[in-house]
């Protein structure tokens, strides 16, 4: 009997889980699970149904190979060709003016801007500029190419509204990943003697390239879908066209808004036709992306 | 060719911070100097002081005289990165070029001061990486990524990057204290051998490497945070650490240091 009066009166040292965590834990699984659902279905949803409606136009022989030149509205055939050509023409043209420029500010910003006037005032235009709506930024450009210059409306005038739209991006994105570059590797550099540019060009890019390239091509998709601008500064033309200074121009989010007063069945799958094109254009830059990521990623191996 | 050093009555500044005072010693070419001191009294920042990287920090300043072999490499007329070339670094943590190959990172310095003969380049890189102890582990692998490496391994490739550029002298900051014992006695050896050609100064915090390595040891010190820290003494290492001028010298030596 002493013996169980002396032993010391400890429990397990261990303690159950509570009913409460319990409780909470199944709460905050069940909500994940649901937000996941929200965000996943109507993609989903969007995917399938413009897949169902547009693949078909899109397995016919000619829908990469010709364009719509001397087609009527209701005939069926010819393709998007010259809308793919017009979408791809303006995303490279914005692409050739918007990555120097963007790169060069975020290198500004980062390498040289320090806490100066001029690095501030830039970093809070281009925050601006990240919010201005495209069709804001179409305007602009209207407002200074067309009706103060005078010149056309044209292909060059979609990709200088797109020009808008991506330098911000393009600047984040440097400024951000030129952030991460350890200091320790500018220091090693400068030790061995080499001067700052060459210490930015040869050990700070090469370093930081992989993640500027994923997202300048992501930049480039998301710019490519952009309507405001070419509802606004360029007409449609059925047929191709590579001038980008002169004359109409197509490319496919105008192709869909311009087929959507066209009432014959042709016109519906010309629609959804582009939808499925565009949506396979901007994959395939995203892809893109992730391949040229994987390509300049610093490698320990 | 291995120079001497001389410092000046430096003083250096992190802004406003006055970080260290009043520094007056001279490092004698082919040997090493070791500083030691407890954290935070400012042996980094000499050192980073020697080859001009204490400026490289926004708003860091030096005052009084810095000279290499009788030469100010503070002047005016004197470009930074120039001074950097005959003054090397390396640093606490490896720190190779990581989209650089082994043989790249070793001749990143040469290739920059516009060395661009391909075989050239390669027989420096092999005699920098023999240099360093380190040529017969990476022979086979001299295209590898420069952080494939081990640690050990890559702060010898960082000594080998550094000698590559032939500098006259050579400074090192804790350079093994990341590593591993093993790794630490290469690098020590490494550093015996290198003295015959190079001026050498490393900071430390081991005071037994200090022993081995040095001639000469600089005790750091600072009466207290927010102060600037101070040189107390410099002697032979034999001398400082059997029978210091300093009572301070021998508190710290013999761990009675508070
Ligand atoms: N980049 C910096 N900016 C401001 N103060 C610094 C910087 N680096 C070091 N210091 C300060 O300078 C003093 C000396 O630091 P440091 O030279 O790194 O000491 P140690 O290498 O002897 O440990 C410390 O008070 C430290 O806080
Ligand atoms: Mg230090």
């Amino acid at each position: 009997m002493t013996a169980t009066i002396d032993a010391p009166a400890t429990g397990p040292t261990f303690m159950q889980v509570s009913g409460a965590r319990k409780v909470k834990d199944r709460i905050a699984t069940v909500l994940v699970y649901l937000s996941f659902a929200v965000a996943v279905i109507p993609l989903v949803w969007v995917v399938y149904t413009v897949l169902v409606r547009g693949l078909g136009a899109t397995l016919s022989a000619t829908w990469f190979t010709e364009s719509l030149s001397g087609l009527l509205g209701r005939d069926p055939g010819g393709g998007a060709y010259h809308a793919i050509l017009g979408t791809l023409l303006q995303g490279v043209v914005c692409a050739i003016i918007s990555v120097p420029i963007g790169i060069m500010v975020g290198i500004y910003l980062v390498e040289y801007g320090g806490n100066s006037r001029l690095a501030k005032t830039t970093t809070f235009m281009v925050d601006i500029l990240t919010g201005v709506p495209s069709i804001v930024a179409a305007l602009f450009v209207y407002a200074v190419w067309i009706a103060i210059f005078g010149l056309p409306r044209s292909a060059f005038a979609v990709s200088l509204a797109l020009v808008l739209l991506m330098v911000p991006v393009v600047v984040r994105t440097t400024e951000e990943l030129l952030k991460i570059v350890p200091t320790d590797l500018r220091e090693a550099s400068y030790a061995l003697g080499i001067p700052k540019w060459r210490t930015i060009t040869k050990v700070v890019i090469p370093t930081a390239l992989s993640g500027i390239l994923t997202g300048v091509m992501l930049a480039l998709a998301r710019v490519m879908g952009e309507t405001a601008p070419v509802l606004l500064l360029v007409a449609y033309a059925p047929f191709i066209n590579t001038n980008i200074f002169e004359g109409n121009m197509a490319s496919l989010p105008l192709m869909m808004y311009v087929e959507r007063n066209n009432p014959t069945a042709a016109g519906t799958d010309r629609i959804w036709g582009a939808a499925v094109t565009l949506i396979l254009i901007i994959a395939l830059f995203n892809v893109l992306a992730t391949v040229l990521s994987k390509y300049f990623a610093v490698k320990t191996k | 060719m291995a120079k001497r050093l001389d410092l000046k009555d430096v003083d250096i500044y992190y802004g406003k911070f006055h970080a260290v005072a009043g520094v007056t010693l001279s490092v004698p070419p082919r040997s090493i100097t070791a500083f030691i001191g407890p954290s935070g009294c400012g042996k980094s920042t000499v050192l980073r002081t020697l080859n001009r990287m204490h400026e490289v920090i926004p708003g860091a300043t030096v005052d009084g005289q810095v000279l290499l072999d009788g030469e100010d490499i503070y002047a005016t007329s004197v470009d930074p990165v120039s001074v950097r070339r005959t003054i090397g670094m390396v640093f606490q943590r490896p720190n190779p070029f990581p989209t650089m190959s082994i043989r790249d990172n070793v001749v990143a310095g040469l290739k920059l001061m516009g060395v661009s003969d391909k075989k050239k380049l390669d027989e420096l890189a092999e005699r920098s990486l023999r240099g360093a102890n380190l040529w017969n582990e990476v022979k086979d692998r001299l295209d590898k990524p420069g952080g494939g490496i081990s640690g050990g391994q890559q702060q010898r490739l960082c000594i080998a990057r550094a000698i590559a550029v032939q500098p006259d002298v050579l400074l090192m900051d804790e350079p093994c204290s990341a590593l591993d014992p093993i790794s630490t006695l290469a690098i020590e050896d490494l550093m015996s051998e290198l003295k015959k050609e190079y001026t050498i100064v490393i900071v430390t915090h081991n005071m037994q490497q200090a022993a081995r390595v040095s001639d000469q040891t600089g005790f750091f010190n600072l009466r207290a945070t927010g102060e600037p820290g101070k040189l107390v003494e410099i002697d032979d290492t034999e001398k400082m650490f059997s029978k210091p001028s300093e009572k301070a010298t021998e508190d710290y030596i013999s761990g009675r240091f508070g």
